[in-house]
């Protein structure tokens, strides 16, 4: 059989330029070819460049210096670094950056799913507005919310201590401790994210096929089974991403504790709520001389992220698994 | 394509980003052209009674000037020390706090020698003033403005209340020492319950300024503050005060503290002339004439005060240097203490019978001029280390603050203080 099938026509010759055209044009649509693709993604490298890898690059660079804002530099190694782990306000900041991390995410996160949720179901009326209405608190000013809740948690004329009042419980004053300023921080911080999140997290929910649901409706679960077998697990690399987005955010917490302690870089008298990205700015801005030192600061807190942000990844997927 | 061509084209794409950076970060200085300019830019902080001046200039020259105001010192001097250290946002003419230009003439050079610039005027001013503007290199940073001198301004209607003499003569004489100062305190704090002092750390600031000598640096610029009479005799007295109970317990500068004025929070604050702006601004119209205006426990002393300096940089450092001539001159001294009450140290302002006759209608008619006035040309000069401000502010006072809280023993809140003072005085 293979013999008698007749010979089967040579292929065409390849497409290739025409030789006779001009020289010229070929070289563009080579040029054309090769580089147009790197000139049409070279935005987002020129602004991550100019924003993210210079200021990286020359902060990492100060972090090797004693820098003078004003003055001289001075090469000295890693100095710096060294000075760092031995510094005593450093690690009172490392402390109270993770505690109000803590105290601000974990309800955080548990109040946008719950929010996600109730969104989520089918017959809920007018979704659309409650959606909207919830992402609102996002779309204000850090620093309006920031002043807002600042004078909620006043000593003398604040909202919250009058209402603690007609209650018969003295007045608290939230700076002074760590236990109420972290708690008054994490007011602000979850009262500006959790709709965020719980869009976000909205978001994934959707994706999840309904006759999931439907077949384990079948199957006798109800909806809090549901939740617990099908949602979580579904959700999980939405929930990963959320994780980690708020990791990144907590723990570079800076205008919500400043405003809360009138603006003084040092976050309370006894730097009850000085976070790191505060000590960052006190020892790199504040005082001018030690700018190598607050970039020495600036790397640490990147490194510090890094590994949270790896811990709870593997958390939250062996959790949710 | 190839790696080596990814690598080439990576590369293009990075020296690009780099040299759109260092454009960026270029410094935006350009030549004085000596051209007549649209607009002069003032940076000032607190308040330096400068609106009605800069209006007549603006009138008398056709130049634009604006004026930016910042309320508070420590968010002022970052504000200046960014615009030094980028280039970006430079103002033509800039107020130099006594305890930040020290900090400032450690590195004289980001600053104009206004001596070329300006008609020699050094025998005008109290000359520890005129000083006290040079640089170690001889420049002159700074054209003098105004000097602290101390008085305490209470409200006499509290006082009124709490059974307490309400004139000025009379409540002067209430508190000859500190002591006496304390238990006038006690008595207030009896018949009302309330702090009379504001906060501890006025008081801190006061005596600290009122003892002098070497407060929280010596002479060669070492660190001292563990061992300086200023601050020991400030620290215990204000000490004694926090168990006497007699302080409102806000923290100077926050919103407790601004609302206070208003609410009564407390009767009393110390009042170097420059704070009766202040003053003035955190009470509202409504307030008007129950303030009063009296002396010091333990003689007067000098608080704070202020020089005009022109930025290295700036665009127009010519008509820069004219414009704080013209606000630091006689007159525009004698006009900003009318209106904000910074006290002159112009020594024609200070003869000037529009200055001494000045009586100030929102602290009761008291009569300013006479007040900081006559205690003036007796004020030494005190000598402030290159981070005074820093230490007063990020050292010493939330320490007191801490003690007066409840938040730290004396012992700990001391050993806070003279941690904080060394890594903030590093140098």
């Amino acid at each position: 059989m293979a013999l008698a099938t007749p010979a089967r026509p040579a292929p065409p010759e390849p497409a290739r330029a025409p030789r006779h055209r001009t020289n010229g044009s070929a070289k563009r649509a080579r040029w054309d070819m090769k580089f147009s693709p790197y000139l049409y993604i070279a935005p987002f490298f020129i602004v991550f460049g100019v924003f993210g890898l210079y200021p990286m690059l020359k902060t990492a660079w100060m972090s090797l210096h004693d820098w003078d804002m004003i003055g001289e530099h001075t090469f000295i190694g890693f100095d710096n670094y060294a000075e760092l782990l031995k510094d005593e306000y450093f690690w009172n900041a490392v402390v109270n950056t993770l505690g109000i991390f803590v105290v601000a995410t974990v309800p955080q996160l548990i109040l946008a799913l719950f929010f996600a949720n109730l969104l989520n179901r089918t017959h809920l009326r007018s979704r659309t507005l409650f959606r909207m209405a919830i992402f609102v608190p996002n779309i204000t000013s850090v620093a309006a919310v920031a002043i807002v809740f600042a004078m909620l948690f006043q000593r003398d004329f604040g909202l919250i201590n009058w209402l603690l009042s007609l209650v018969g419980i003295n007045p608290v004053d939230w700076d002074s401790e760590r236990w109420s300023s972290w708690t008054a921080i994490a007011f602000m911080v979850d009262w500006r994210w959790t709709g965020y999140n719980a869009l976000i997290l909205l978001a994934g929910m959707q994706a999840i096929p309904r006759d999931l649901y439907e077949a384990a409706a079948l199957d006798g679960a109800n909806q809090w089974r549901q939740f617990w077998r099908i949602t979580l697990p579904m959700l999980t690399p939405t929930f990963v991403f959320v994780v980690v987005l708020s990791t990144i955010g907590g723990l570079q917490l800076f205008t919500e504790p400043l405003i809360f302690g009138n603006g003084n870089m040092r976050g309370g008298t006894q730097r009850e709520f000085q976070t790191l990205a505060m000590y960052m700015y006190e020892k790199g801005i504040n005082s001018l001389n030690t700018a190598g030192y607050g970039a020495a600061i600036a790397w640490a807190l990147f490194v510090l992220i890094g590994i949270v942000a790896a811990i709870n990844l593997a958390l939250v997927r062996r959790s949710v698994k | 394509m190839s790696v080596k061509n990814r690598l080439v084209a990576l590369a293009a794409v990075t020296v690009t980003v780099l040299g759109v950076a260092a454009c960026g970060s270029d410094d935006g200085t350009s030549e004085d052209t000596g051209a007549k300019p649209d607009k002069l830019v003032v940076e000032t902080f607190g308040e330096f009674g400068y609106d009605e001046l800069v209006k007549q200039y603006e009138k008398d020259t056709g130049i634009k000037v604006e004026l930016h105001k910042t309320a508070q010192l420590n968010e002022y001097r970052p504000k200046i020390v960014r615009s030094l250290a980028t280039g970006k946002g430079v103002a033509d003419v800039v107020a130099l706090e006594e305890g930040i230009l020290n900090e400032f003439k450690t590195n004289p050079a980001n600053w104009a020698d206004l001596t070329p610039l300006v008609k020699d005027h050094s025998t005008e001013y109290l000359p520890w003033k005129w000083e006290l503007g040079k640089a170690s290199d001889g420049r002159l940073m700074g054209l003098p403005t105004d000097v602290g001198s101390l008085a305490v301004c209470y409200r006499s209607d509290l006082f009124k209340a709490a059974k307490l003499p309400t004139a000025r003569d009379e409540v002067t004489a209430l508190w000859p020492d500190w002591n006496a100062f304390i238990e006038t305190g006690k008595k207030y704090r009896a018949a009302t319950g309330k702090g009379m002092l504001d906060s501890v750390t006025t008081a801190a600031s006061a005596i600290t300024m009122q003892v002098g000598g070497d407060i929280f640096y010596d002479a060669d610029d070492n660190i001292v503050a563990d061992k300086s009479p200023a601050v020991k005799q400030a620290w215990d007295t204000s000490l004694k005060m926090v168990d006497a109970n007699i302080t409102a317990k806000t923290a100077t500068w926050s919103p407790e503290w601004s609302a206070g004025f208003k609410q009564g929070t407390f009767a009393a604050t110390f009042c170097p002339s420059w704070m009766l702006g202040i003053v003035q601004d955190n009470s509202g119209a409504e307030n008007k004439g129950k303030w009063d205006v009296a002396g010091v426990p333990g003689g007067s002393g000098n608080w704070g005060g202020s020089w005009l300096g022109v930025p290295e940089r700036g665009k127009h450092k010519a008509e820069a240097a004219k414009l704080a001539e013209y606000l630091t001159s006689a007159s525009s001294q004698v006009a900003a203490f009318k209106l904000k009450g910074p006290l002159p140290t112009n020594l024609e302002a200070l003869k000037n019978p529009d200055f001494q006759s000045y009586t100030n209608p929102y602290f009761s008619d008291a009569p300013t001029g006479k007040i900081f006035g006559g205690s003036v040309e007796g004020i030494k000069p005190i000598h402030l280390g290159p981070k005074h401000q820093a230490v007063k502010e990020q050292a010493m006072e939330p320490a007191l603050r801490a003690y007066e809280n409840g938040e730290a023993t004396a012992a700990a809140a001391w050993e806070q203080f003279i941690k904080d003072a060394a890594t903030q005085g590093a140098f």
